[in-house]
């Protein structure tokens, strides 16, 4: 019964990752366009545009292979399963220890492994400006994330992600200057590792200023649907990630009641909007930056993230 | 059983004898070979067996070989034994691979006679158990090894590898040599259990640390030592390339391990702050040359040096763990040092294999002449898949095991009590994350570039698929890499006899946890399951691919590249290796490399075409081998007087070194 319940939950709690997903994209893009007192697509645009998409036919380019072919769907199983481990509305999750937080940076780096690797395969220029890119994003991105990663496990004693949104909630965690850090550096990398202001635009079409939008040029139809779709899924993963990390309240406990499972998920919604807010009106007051100034500001991160272990490291014997 | 290993390693130099005999024989690359396979299998699982079965034990054999009154000592622990199982196993791959692969060979008879000897003397290396042996085994695999980087000797490349190896060799022995001097101290007793029992003290503990960095760290291509690896390496034919970065430089690391932590004595806790730096140092400065590398086999050869700097940051761990006591954590940071050894071994064998079968298939290394292998290559194409993903520390597959474990072990350091290693770790850790991202970067470009796209020369575009021999070793050594990511448990349990012997601790018992989970610590409840999570993806991209297929679209039509609309402005507009590397070369390489690009614009209205140059400098050797060199040549100028002195000179100068001799030998004792 205990099993049937455990696996019911993990379900569910997939199932509302993959169903909310695109309405956080289409939450964000609403907001922005009213921001910029546009009127906007409609707030379900981002599930008819997937309709369309999945329904359409796809065009390969000439010289695709079997890579081009199965990356997209590589890439939302990564990404996906990246995010079933992250607790969203409960800490309690049944799979959740097969992988830690360091598990969940490198399944989001198998993703843009992949989505690199499919950039380059149709041999087209854009492919390869895309590509080369976000590598160079993501070679500062990941190891700023590693070190956040640190930093938290450290705080919490263990690099599970369940067990640190528990000891988040417990009243030990307090405030600390190293979580500060951590939360600032966290943020710039979650800008970055889902192409938004300032790294990436979302919405740009300007070829020469496209880092994500390039790597996914040749992709149409299910393919697009999927990349689409895992892109949404993980922009979802980082606002849940800060949140059940920085905003643990009200997550519901390890053995909770249903109540609790229902409370858990009115908060985690409030929650995703809220940070929905934030990136809308983050984005909004911000402008692009160049591609050679990134590396700055990502090197802020990392240096964040390594400032923060190394105050960890230090008052561990004051 | 050492009986039998050493009987097998005998058979391995008769081997090498008779390849001398009949190198003008047709048949000679398959016999040599095929024997070098079959010795070297036995070998693997006679180690595999010593593993499993020697516990804390040892076995011990001596021969009446080399110096009359001492004779050689061997001893075969369970370090010995992991050692010589990684060694083996990637032999008899490399051997398999070789039966296909040197029929390519243009001068067999520079080759066979060198391979089994290359491979006995890595095995001896690894059984001796006394100075004499070992530094003579250690001498023999330098040699033989130098003989096959200079297989093709008629190119000036190649012969200037060889010359560079050939130096930086000899001055990695001298060092060991003096190392055991000191180890073994005026009473001249050289074989390993007496100088372990001697336990020296204070300072020759640190000097021996520092003769053992220079003389392992020079083998393993450590920085600022690295600098023959990268010409060396790559000059070889390919299996003896996959052999020296798969196999020889974890002779180093076994060196290194034997010497520091088992001969050494007591280790201070700066010791491993050290190693820690030289590890960082080479994790970062490795890959960030792979990643300008256009050339496949060198790109390789600096990301060894990029592994084998995260395999000395796992000891340099191991090594403060072990100075301040706390043994739980010294042998979570060898088990990941012992690890990624076994798992580079597997990973860097393969894509070696794979460069060498591209090399053969188009006749090039050139990542500005590759492309679109996948379409014609596809058996190798997805094995060197694989082994990317591996090096490139991506989950379920063994690299990210091993890297994970160093992670864990590095969080368990802040209970380190000096303020140099609280410092120096989160550093250290910085580097291997920047190190691991940048790995990912490095092996994006270099499968992107060589497998994918378009073929960017007609030889990429006429390639044909290499060999069966070939590729069964490919294959061979790349499954194990997704086994070893998939149950990391066992193989943890199956090293924890070598970690034991080394740190005198080990992890706790693995195999026995549900679902086939590793839990490292058992305080800090931090777990990974590679079975899981690749059953996971595997489950979730089969289900939606097939709901896809099933419920949605499934049609699909093959059409130009769209690429935004431009249509089809050809090959060479494809990102190239330089331009791939660019962004990255600007972010890190304008401050470590000096990296800089000039651009000549004509006027306008002239027809001089526009010209990109681009100048990199790499700082090992601009600040340090340059100006050695250039200070061994100013004293050779100074000196050349010596050789013109009357005879009566030379002899006082004679008398005047032995006075001196004597006189250090009086205050010695």
């Amino acid at each position: 019964m205990a099993l049937i319940r455990a696996i019911a939950i993990q379900g569910l709690e997939m199932a509302l990752v993959l169903a909310l997903a695109p309405l956080l994209t289409g939450f964000v893009r609403k907001l922005k366009a009213r921001l910029q007192r546009r009127a906007g697509p409609p707030l379900l645009q981002p599930y008819r545009d997937l309709r369309r998409l999945l329904g359409k036919e796809v065009v390969l380019a000439d010289n695709a292979s079997w890579l081009f072919r199965s990356a997209p769907y590589l890439i939302f199983a990564t990404t996906w399963v990246a995010a079933a481990l992250v607790p969203t509305f409960g800490a309690g999750l049944m799979f959740s220890w097969s992988g830690d937080l360091i598990v969940i940076t490198a399944l989001l780096g198998s993703a843009r492994f992949f989505l690199a690797l499919a950039g380059l395969d149709a041999g087209t220029s854009f492919g390869g400006i895309g590509a080369s890119r976000e590598v160079m994003i993501a070679s500062l991105g990941e190891p700023a994330l590693i070190m956040i990663v640190f930093t938290l496990a450290l705080v919490a004693g263990s690099s599970q992600l369940s067990n640190v949104a528990l000891f988040m909630l417990s009243a030990s965690a307090g405030l600390r200057v190293s979580l500060a850090l951590a939360l600032f550096g966290l943020v710039i990398v979650a800008l970055a590792e889902n192409a938004r202001i300032p790294v990436d635009n979302p919405a740009t079409h300007l070829e020469l200023t496209m880092v994500h939008e390039a790597m996914v040029l040749e992709y149409s139809g299910r393919h697009l649907a999927m990349i689409e779709l895992a892109a949404f899924v993980q922009l979802l993963l980082y606002v849940s990630l800060i949140a059940c990390v920085f905003a643990p309240f009200l997550l519901a406990p390890v053995h909770a009641s249903a109540a609790d499972y229902a409370l858990g998920i009115a908060a985690y919604v409030g929650k995703l909007a809220a940070g929905g807010a934030l990136l809308a009106g983050f984005e909004t007051a911000t402008a692009k930056m160049r591609v050679f100034r990134l590396p700055n500001l990502l090197g802020a991160a990392l240096m964040l993230g390594l400032l923060a272990t190394l105050l960890l490291f230090v008052s561990r014997t004051l | 059983m050492i009986a039998a290993l050493l009987a097998l390693i005998g058979a391995l130099l008769v081997l090498g004898l008779a390849a001398v005999a009949m190198r003008r024989s047709p048949l000679a690359t398959k016999l040599v070979y095929g024997g070098a396979l079959v010795l070297t299998l036995a070998l693997f699982a006679l180690a595999a067996v010593a593993l499993a079965s020697l516990g804390a034990g040892a076995r011990e054999a001596a021969l009446p070989l080399g110096l009359p009154w001492l004779g050689v000592h061997f001893r075969l622990d369970a370090l010995a034994a992991f050692f010589l199982a990684v060694i083996d196993l990637a032999a008899a791959a490399a051997s398999l691979y070789a039966l296909g692969y040197g029929a390519h060979e243009p001068e067999p008879g520079r080759v066979l006679p060198f391979f089994p000897v290359f491979l006995a003397a890595m095995n001896l290396v690894v059984l001796a158990a006394d100075a004499y042996g070992f530094l003579f085994s250690w001498e023999l695999m330098s040699l033989a090894s130098w003989a096959l980087v200079l297989a093709q000797h008629r190119e000036a490349e190649n012969v200037a590898a060889g010359t560079l190896y050939l130096l930086m060799a000899s001055f990695g022995t001298l060092a060991l040599l003096l190392g055991f001097g000191f180890l073994a101290g005026p009473g001249g007793d050289y074989s390993f259990a007496a100088i372990a029992a001697r336990r020296p003290e204070g300072w020759v503990g640190a000097l021996v640390l520092a003769l053992a960095l220079l003389g392992a760290g020079s083998k393993a291509g450590l920085v600022p030592l690295h600098v023959w690896l990268p010409r060396a390496h790559p000059a070889a034919p390919s299996h003896v390339s996959a052999l020296m970065s798969g196999a020889m430089t974890k002779v180093a690391v076994y060196a290194f391990i034997r010497i520091v932590f088992q001969l050494a004595g007591p280790p201070a806790w700066w010791w491993g702050l050290v190693v820690l730096a030289l590890g960082g140092a080479s994790t970062v400065l490795g890959v960030l040359h792979a990643l300008m590398e256009t050339d496949i086999k060198r790109l390789l050869a600096y990301s060894t040096i990029e592994n084998i700097g995260l395999i000395f940051a796992s000891l340099g761990l191991a090594l403060a763990f072990r100075a301040d006591a706390m043994g739980a954590a010294a042998a979570l940071a060898m088990t990941a040092a012992l690890f990624h050894a076994f798992n580079h071994m597997l990973f860097k064998s393969t894509l070696f294999f794979g460069a060498g079968a591209v090399l053969t298939a188009t006749g090039t290394r050139a990542l500005d002449r590759l492309g679109g292998l996948i379409h014609r290559m596809p058996s190798l194409a997805v094995p060197v898949l694989g082994a990317c993903l591996a090096i490139a520390a991506l989950p379920p597959f063994n690299g990210f095991a091993s890297e994970w474990l160093t992670f864990q072990a590095i969080l368990l350091s802040p209970d380190l009590p000096q303020w140099g290693l609280k410092l120096a770790v989160p550093a250290t850790g910085t580097l291997l994350a920047l190190g691991a991202a940048l790995a990912a970067a490095c092996f994006v470009r270099f499968y992107g570039l060589a497998f994918l796209g378009r073929p960017r020369s007609p030889e990429a575009a006429a390639a044909v698929e290499t060999d069966r021999a070939s590729l069964a070793a490919i294959w061979g050594l790349a499954v194990p890499c997704v086994l070893a990511g998939l149950f990391p448990g066992a193989v943890i349990d199956a090293i924890a006899p070598a970690v034991q012997a080394s740190v005198d601790a080990r992890m706790p018992v693995q195999t026995g946890l549900p679902w086939l989970t590793i839990i490292p610590v058992a305080a800090s409840r931090s777990s990974y399951n590679g079975i899981l999570i690749f059953l996971f993806i595997t489950a979730s991209a089969l289900t939606v691919a097939a709901a896809v297929h099933r419920f949605a679209s499934r049609a699909a039509r093959r059409y130009r590249a769209w690429d935004c609309g431009f249509g089809d402005v050809g090959i060479a507009a494809q990102y190239s290796a330089a331009s791939f590397a660019q962004p990255i070369r600007r972010a890190f390489g304008s401050t470590i490399f000096r990296a800089t690009d000039v651009v000549e614009m004509p006027p306008p209205g002239a027809t001089a075409p526009a010209r990109i140059r681009q100048s990199r400098i790499d700082p090992v050797w601009d600040g340090l081998y340059a100006p050695l060199v250039g200070f061994v040549w100013l004293l050779a100028d100074r000196l050349n007087f010596l050789q013109f002195l009357s005879i009566r000179r030379f002899m006082s100068f004679v008398f005047l070194a032995l006075v001196f001799l004597l006189l250090v030998l009086a205050v010695w004792h």
